[in-house]
This record gives structure tokens, sequence and C-alpha cells, in this order.
């Protein structure tokens, strides 16, 4: 008896010495970006409408030059749990936009403005022309940029986070990359036109640093710096990305609601169908 | 099937129709007065909920289906597109997704329980083969639905995974072609995956009616692992089944919905919301994390043929537990050492699904070698054995003796 047991130790001490080898073999990745604080975490958090607001003013004067926002629809903007423009408001802001239609009754495509039906239009026509204009990178399309992004919390950190409900690696990691540009320390050679990032996978980024304090003008006395809008436009792409996450959890809490009540009934009910089978001298 | 089944209708219709069909009488002697041991814990509740977890991915999944464009052009933005633009599309497709993960939690509690208490021990060998043809069905069903979003994992894991068979000799490479319809992943790679997986659910469900069907023909295994053997030692399947299945489902349900409603890309890869892009391989190509321990025995094996044997000896070997372990006692409650490299066995399944998720390198290849050995070690030659040279404890009389409190005492 003893032997076994020692048999079956000896498996498990050799499982974990291995799973120790293992720790060291990976510590080398890019920084884990460190975690904010938003409006949208946890069961009952939502989206802040004038964040989001803010957000939108800064994917339009500068995120809006390189990468596009195709999935997004001007009638995006007006939709509720998203940033809280009115119908004509959003549809001031569509025809704002010059957007091609056609081809005509001529067979000739043509511009006009945006209505509340239409995407965004993307800053080049086709990844081609984006790469010749970058210089061979290619801005990513920022639609679902926020749920394409994140980080491996590692273990035991991803099991925590399925309890505190922590989904905004996303935005987590946009918001460090905005604010993860310095100077490349002396012994890191970047490649030409590229910039040293600290959160950056591989530290070489293309893109220019592209926000700057004071950079965009708020109007709703948000401090206007280049840490608080890194959180704005995070938390807008996390809209952009999430648009039914106000819903999902407006019925969520209707669903856990009526589960709880639905399986204590069902548990009380199960208790009392079976008390004769557990308790037979009884009956 | 069993003695007290017969159905006597009331109503003329019913009298009528179960002399033409006997479908009341089948639902009757099935599911009403079928007897279950009294002893059945919670884990017999998983077959119920694999049961509901079949309906509830086919119904959200038809009505997916109604919205989806199987083309490599349109599927990444008709997803997209159901989640925004759908009623309750974003629901239908968090419930789908993570509602895959559940199903195989369930499946695998569902194993974990029948190798813990030997239910596929005979006359349960029929029974417990058909469940390993499921869990193959399931496997592929979900592999081929997690291609079809086409993000970036999605292409890479059919690339990953189709690319096995080429390590088949001399005809590997045809087939690997005639899977992909082209010379690479593509469209028709897209559109075959789609129909089946579309397909293959109502393979399943056939399946399920012959599992169901040996379950009634030898009757259910229980934690003591002794056959009922008096009425005393069993309880009608409803209510008390039915009500105990119907709680458990609640509270599984309640499980599903911290994910689908909270973390609901928790269980997925933030690589899937990339569009699928041939031209650039993703740094870690990871499957689902239901795949991870069988990824890890692929990857531990540094030749890819035997790595792929290797990959499915270790679910077809599942197969043929009956008349691997040699012991006659069902129950792991009787046997202290199976236990013991039983539980060693699980863990080691749940070590392979870390290493599964890591890159193969340095130490993880090493860990991954050596729960594999376990792996195999403990099927082929730990369980044969242990059949022979285990002293059990003594077994109960009877389900009754073991569960209910000598007569006269008062719990």
């Amino acid at each position: 008896m003893n032997a076994h047991r020692s048999i079956v130790l000896a498996i498990t001490l050799a499982a974990s010495l291995s799973a120790a080898a293992v720790q060291t073999a990976s510590a080398q990745e890019a920084e884990a970006p460190p975690r904010q604080h938003w409006s949208f975490h946890g069961p009952f958090g939502l989206y802040d409408p004038a964040q989001l607001q803010r957000g939108f003013k800064i994917y339009r004067e500068v995120c809006s030059t390189c990468h596009s926002l195709k999935l997004l629809a001007f009638r995006n903007l007006a939709d509720p749990g998203g940033p809280g423009f009115t119908e004509a408001q959003a549809a001031t802001i569509a025809s704002g936009f010059q957007v091609t239609d056609g081809p005509n009754d001529k067979g000739e495509m043509f511009q006009r403005p945006g209505k509340l039906a239409d995407h965004f239009p993307p800053p080049f026509p086709n990844d081609q022309a984006a790469r010749a204009a970058m210089g061979g990178g290619l801005p990513p399309d920022m639609s679902v940029l926020a749920k394409a992004r994140g980080f491996e919390a590692g273990f035991p950190w991803f099991i925590f986070d399925a309890f505190t409900q922590y989904q905004e690696d996303g935005p987590d990691y946009i918001h460090a990359i905005l604010v993860g540009y310095e100077d490349a320390p002396a012994r890191v050679a970047l490649p030409p036109g590229s910039q040293y990032n600290k959160y950056f996978p591989g530290h070489a980024i293309a893109m220019p640093k592209p926000l700057t304090d004071g950079q965009v003008e708020y109007t709703d006395g948000a401090p206007a710096t280049v840490d608080q809008y890194a959180k704005d436009i995070s938390a807008f792409l996390m809209w952009a990305a999430e648009p039914k996450l106000d819903e999902r959890k407006r019925l969520g809490f209707q669903v856990f609601v009526f589960l709880i009540v639905l399986t204590g009934l069902l548990y009380f009910t199960k208790k009392k169908v079976w008390h004769d089978v557990h308790h037979p001298e009884v009956a | 099937m069993s003695a007290n089944s017969i159905y006597k209708p009331q109503s003329p219709v019913m009298q009528w129709l179960e002399r033409r069909l006997p479908i009341a009488g089948l639902v009757y002697s099935s599911f009403i007065v079928y007897p279950t041991p009294r002893n059945l814990n919670y884990w017999w509740t998983f077959g119920g909920i694999l049961a509901f977890m079949l309906g509830a991915q086919m119904v959200t999944g038809i009505v997916l289906a109604m919205h989806y464009t199987p083309h490599v052009d349109l599927a990444f933005n008709s997803v997209e597109s159901i989640m925004r633009d759908v009623n309750y599309g974003w629901l239908l497709r968090y419930l789908h997704a993570n509602g895959a993960s559940f199903f195989f939690v369930a499946v695998y509690a569902h194993i974990v329980r029948g190798m813990y208490y030997g239910s596929y021990k005979d006359p349960r060998e029929v029974l417990w083969i058909l469940g390993v043809i499921l869990f193959l069905l399931m496997v592929v069903t979900g592999f081929m639905g997690y291609v079809l979003p086409w993000g970036q994992m999605s292409f890479w894991a059919a690339t990953v995974i189709t690319n096995l068979f080429s390590a088949i000799p001399w005809v590997g490479d045809p087939i690997v072609t005639w899977l992909w319809g082209g010379y690479a992943v593509g469209n028709p790679t897209l559109n075959r995956f789609y129909s089946l997986h579309y397909l293959l659910p109502f393979v399943i469900a056939g399946v399920v009616v012959l599992h169901v069907w040996a379950l009634h023909m030898v009757g259910q295994n229980n934690p003591t692992g002794v056959e009922p053997k008096t009425e005393k030692d069993t309880v009608a399947f409803t209510p008390y089944a039915t009500v105990k299945d119907a709680f458990f489902i609640g509270v599984f349900c309640l499980f599903l919905a911290w994910f689908v409603f909270y973390i609901p890309n928790y269980l997925g890869h933030s690589d899937n919301y990339i569009p699928a892009n041939p031209g650039q391989t993703p740094t870690h190509i990871v499957p689902e994390w239901y795949y991870l321990p069988f990824y890890a025995i692929l990857r531990a094996i540094p030749n890819k043929l035997l790595g792929v044997i290797a990959l499915l000896a270790s679910i077809v070997l599942l197969a043929f537990l009956p008349w691997l372990d040699t012991s006659r006692v069902r129950s792991a409650n009787y046997r202290p050492l199976y236990r013991q490299f039983l539980i060693v066995f699980f863990l080691a399944v749940i070590g392979l699904g870390y290493l599964g998720s890591q890159p193969p390198e340095g130490g993880y290849v090493i860990a991954a070698r050596i729960l594999t050995a376990y792996y195999f070690v403990f099927l082929l030659i730990i369980l044969p054995l242990l059949g022979l040279f285990e002293t059990t404890k003594p077994l109960p009389n009877s389900i009754s003796e073991a569960v209910l409190p000598a007569s006269g005492a008062k719990v």
C-alpha cells in the first residue's frame, strides 16, 4: 500500500518538477499593459456616453486619417448603449463625410455626403493604396480592434479573471500602446521607419506616436492629456467592437434573476420529491 | 423494456394511437417508470445536461445559419453583422460559441464519471463505445464550427489540423488536397466545413438515440457499482431523476449565463477577431481549450506521423477501456489504488491542457512528454495490471444496504 502511494507521489513530483522547469522558459515577452479602470467593467458596468463622444472625436480628428472603421454605420452613433448622439446629430456627422456611391444612370461612380445608413468611409480605397501611403505598413481596420487585441494574463491569473469578469485586456492594450511610446534604450536598434514602444510585442511599432497633450480639444472639462485621450479612444473602440454590451449586461441581470428563482424552486421541489427516499423510516 | 413498463392508456384516442404506434408507451417505459438506482449522485445529471446542450446548440445554430454566409470574403463580416444588426444576434452567437465550450465541459464531466465509477464494464461496453463515438463526432463538429467565423485562428487551425493527414505515408498529400477541395485551405474548404457542421449534429442526435437505447437495455451504473437487485434499490425516473436533472440543468445554465452575458470572449482567442489572412501566420496557433490536452500530446512527439498516431490513439484507446481494465470491481470507491492512479491521470490531462496552450519549447516540451507518457502508461500498463494485483475493498451486498441506515437507526 505504502509502496504504491510512493509511486503516485513520485509521478506527481516528476510532473510538478517539470512544471517548475517550464516557468523559466518564457519570461521574455513584452511588459504586460497595466489594467485601467473602465466604466464598462463588471456585471453592471456600462459605457459612459460622454467618454464615447470624446473617443469618437479622437477617432474623427486623429485615427480616421489612416484607420478605417468599416463595420460601423453612422446610424450606430445614435443607437442605445452608444455615444448617445441624437439621430439629427448623427445625420449631421454623416453629412460631413464624402461617400462613394453608384453607379448612376451613366454608369459612373460619384461622391455624395454621407447618410445615416452609410458605413464610415475608409481613408484609402484599398489595402494596396494604404500600404503605398504608409511605407508598406497596413493600418488595421478599427471595427473590432478592441476585441482583436489582448494579452495573456498567465497562470494562475487567468483563472481569477473568470471570477472578476475581466474582459478589458483589449482596451487596456490599446491604451498601453498609446501611452507606451518612449525613447529606445541605447542597446536597441530599431528598423527604419519604426518607433520604440514599451508595450508593443517586439517593441518596434510602425505607427508614429499619434497623440500629444492638448492635441484634441475637449469641451466637457476632461483633461486634454495623452493618458485621457488614450482612455477615451480605447473606450470608443471597445464600443465599436462590442456595441451591444449595455443590452447584454441588462439582459444578463434579468436572466440571472430568472434562473436563480427557477433553480431555487427546482431545488426545493427536488428536496420534497426525494424526501421519502432519503428518510424511508418516516414514510 | 422492463417488466413494469406496461402503459394502459385511459382515453380512447390514446388507445387508438397505441394500437397503431406505441409511442406513448415507449415514452412511458423509458422516461416515466424506468427504474434508476436510488443512490445516483449529481455526476449522473450530465447525461441529461448533454441532451439539453445538444438541443440548445441545434436551435441557436439553425437560427445563426439563417444569417451566416459561408464565403471566404463574406464569412467574417456576416458574423459581425449577426453581432450588430440581427435582433439578439449577439445573444445567439455568444450562446452558440460558449455553448460549444459548455457542451465539452459536460462531456468531460460525463467521461470522468464513467471512468471513476467503471461505467464501461460488462454489460455496458457497447454503451461506452457509442459514447466514445459521440465524443469523436463532437470533436469534429466543434472543430468545423470554429473554422466558420473565418478569423485568423479559424483559418490557421483548419490549416494545421487538415495538414495532420499529410503525415499518412504515400497518400497523405493527395488526401489533404481532397479534404481542402483545392491546393490550400480556401473557399471550398469553408463550404464543406459549413455543410458538415450542419449535418453532423443530426448524426450525433442519431447516435444519442442508440446511446440511450443501449443505456435502457442495461440500466444505469451507480456509485457502488453494484447492480440493483430489488425494487428497494431503484426509484422511478419520473419524478425522481427528472426533477434532479432539471435542477442541475438550472445550475449549469447559471454557470453558462455567467460566461455568455459577462465574459463572452473569455474562452475565445483575440486573434479570431482578425479576419483570416493566409499570408500571415499568428505567433502561436492554439486550438480551443477543449482540444488542448490532445494538441499537447500531438506536439509532445517529435515525429509527425507518430504524433498524429498518438493523438488518435489517445481518444480511440478509450473505446477499449472495458478490456484494458481487468478489474471486476466497477467503482473506484472500492478500488483504492485505481482511484489514486485515476486522479493522477485526470490531473495529467489537465496539465496537458495547460501545456497545449503554451509554445512548444524548452521545459514545456519535457513536461508534455512526461504527462503524455503517463497518459499511455496508465491506459496500457497500469490499468491491465491493477486488476490483477489490486486488493479491493469489500462491496456492499446491495445499493440499499450501502445507502440506507441500518433498520431502526435514526438519521
